[in-house]
């Protein structure tokens, strides 16, 4: 159980009122009709699984429902980061 | 170490209480084997044991980072059944379930599987459905299994709360008798006690923290305990295999999630056979030691921490309270959590990958443990023959990128 800074609602909620929603930063193709059938796989299935400081998305379900991006530790659940989309990039990540 | 368990050696170590053996020996790794097994939990270990039984391959090194056992094979709810939809994990399940009705005998170990039924509730119309097309299923794939109403149900389990004023009404269940439960150490213990006597070495306290590759094949591993050389690689390691994936440069397409279960204080004898609802979200059996044994569902995140969160907890005790209201006051003892590595279709990895020599045995996602005996020696032919075996083709790794998924997800992808 913890708690998340909803960047949007500028409140620090319990973790029941978010649902997570997968890793960040995976891009949908650009090129669609050029992918190979192996790339395709990887966009759609194939995940860094990361342990360690992990990037993700959780939207505020019970809240004002909005997607945001966190980095949180999937070794230990601390929080260490948590941004709107935009705030940031796959870029600019730390 | 005695090498055979029997009513003689029994009564010798018993009569005067000592030459009590060990049970398995301790081992330290040779600079080479025929194949490594990374990961000492029951799927590993029976893999080693069908390799050194079945493939006549005996130079095989389990590589284990804590000890036998110690992951999800000691951490779940020892849940056994192989009533599954579709053929291809009907069978997979299935084979493995006629290896779990031999298994005491074979490894001369005493699992302690016990066929006291599985019972999986359906609580409205279109459940009932589902459950009326699986069982069908089933007969067909030469699987036993029953639909039973709500009546039946009462009959069999006197505690349920079969009343139409619950919150979701039980209407019938799905049962399958030869399903059950094994006493889950015990099946670690006695595959490796078996496979250590067949010659093959299991190594605890030793972690693999890479794996060697060179041109395109595998050369060995580097552990903590140095580097052992084998162009022939088994990875089995669970919640862990991405992380095991990486050492060689490969992703998976699988993800780690906590799963929890938690035990009760030891009652008298309450409930006899297995309960598990999909609809509500809970299962539960008695154990032989009298605890209840409970299991929740995942966290929809990923965690590599081995704990969940409360949220999970309260939905399952509110979902078993339902069901058996009489537990309402049971004091629990101890909850935990496993790390589960869910495959998109809830279906597992049995498959060679672009590596040559290296093998990949995950995805087992939460419903690993029954599948123990049949997931070992699949893999077990695949890894010897180097060609899969015939069971385990649907589960090659190319199937996510074919698009030929085995959608498990419905029919057994909640409650195991």
């Amino acid at each position: 159980m913890f708690l998340i800074d909803c960047p949007y609602c500028k409140e620090s909620r319990d973790q029941n009122e978010f649902s997570p929603a997968g890793e960040a930063f995976i891009a949908r193709p650009q090129n669609p009709e050029e992918l190979s059938d192996d790339e395709w796989a990887d966009y759609v299935f194939y995940r860094t699984n990361h342990k360690g400081d992990h990037w993700e998305q959780w939207v505020h379900t019970n809240g004002c429902r909005k997607f945001f991006l966190v980095k949180r530790s999937t070794i230990s659940h601390e929080i260490l980061e948590v941004a709107a989309f935009g705030e940031v990039t796959s870029e600019n990540k730390s | 170490m005695q090498k055979k368990y029997s009513w003689y050696s029994l009564l010798k170590a018993g009569l005067g209480n000592q030459e009590w053996d060990q049970a398995i020996p301790l081992s330290k790794p040779k600079s080479k084997y025929d194949v490594i097994i990374i990961g000492g939990g029951g799927h590993g270990l029976a893999t080693a044991y069908y390799l050194a039984k079945e493939c006549g391959i005996t130079n095989v090194a389990v590589l284990e980072k804590g000890y036998i056992g110690g992951g999800n094979t000691g951490r779940n709810t020892t849940i056994i059944r192989s009533n599954y939809l579709r053929d291809e994990a009907s069978s997979l399940y299935e084979h493995s379930m006629r290896l779990w009705e031999g298994l005491s005998e074979d490894l001369n170990f005493n699992v302690m599987f016990s066929q006291r039924g599985v019972y999986n509730l359906g609580h409205t119309l279109q459940d009932m459905r589902d459950i009326e097309r699986r069982v069908n299923a089933n007969v067909l794939n030469g699987v036993d299994a029953v639909v039973v109403d709500h009546k039946e149900i009462k009959e069999q389990i006197p505690i349920i709360n079969t009343s139409k004023n619950a919150r979701y009404p039980i209407m019938g269940a799905s049962f399958q008798a030869r399903a059950g439960v094994a006493r889950h150490d015990g099946v670690a213990w006695g595959f490796a006690r078996a496979a250590s006597n067949l010659g093959v070495d299991i190594i605890q306290n030793c972690e693999v923290i890479d794996i060697e590759v060179e041109e395109g094949r595998v050369k060995g591993v580097k552990t903590t305990l140095g580097d052992i050389m084998s162009d022939r690689v088994g990875c089995v390691s669970a919640g862990h295999s991405s992380v095991v994936a990486k050492m060689a440069g490969l992703r998976l397409p699988v993800e780690s999630h906590p799963l929890q279960a938690f035990v009760s204080e030891a009652m008298k004898p309450i409930l006899h056979t297995v309960v598990m609802s999909n609809a509500v979200h809970g299962y539960v059996s008695q154990s032989d030691k009298g605890d209840l044994v409970i299991g929740a569902g995942i966290d929809g995140y990923n965690s590599y921490a081995q704990r969940g969160s409360a949220k999970i907890v309260e939905h399952c005790a509110a979902a078993i309270l339902e069901l058996f209201p009489i537990f309402s006051r049971v004091r629990m003892n101890r909850q935990w959590g496993g790390i589960v590595d869910v495959c998109p279709d809830a279906c597992p990895v049995i498959s060679p990958t672009k590596i040559e020599g290296l093998y990949f045995n995950c995805g087992w996602g939460t419903g690993g443990f029954k599948a123990t005996p049949g997931s070992g020696n699949v893999f077990a032919h695949t890894i010897a023959q180097d060609k899969q075996h015939e069971l385990a083709v649907p589960f090659h790794i190319d199937r996510f990128t074919s698009g030929a998924l085995i959608d498990e997800h419905g029919a057994a992808g909640v409650a195991h």
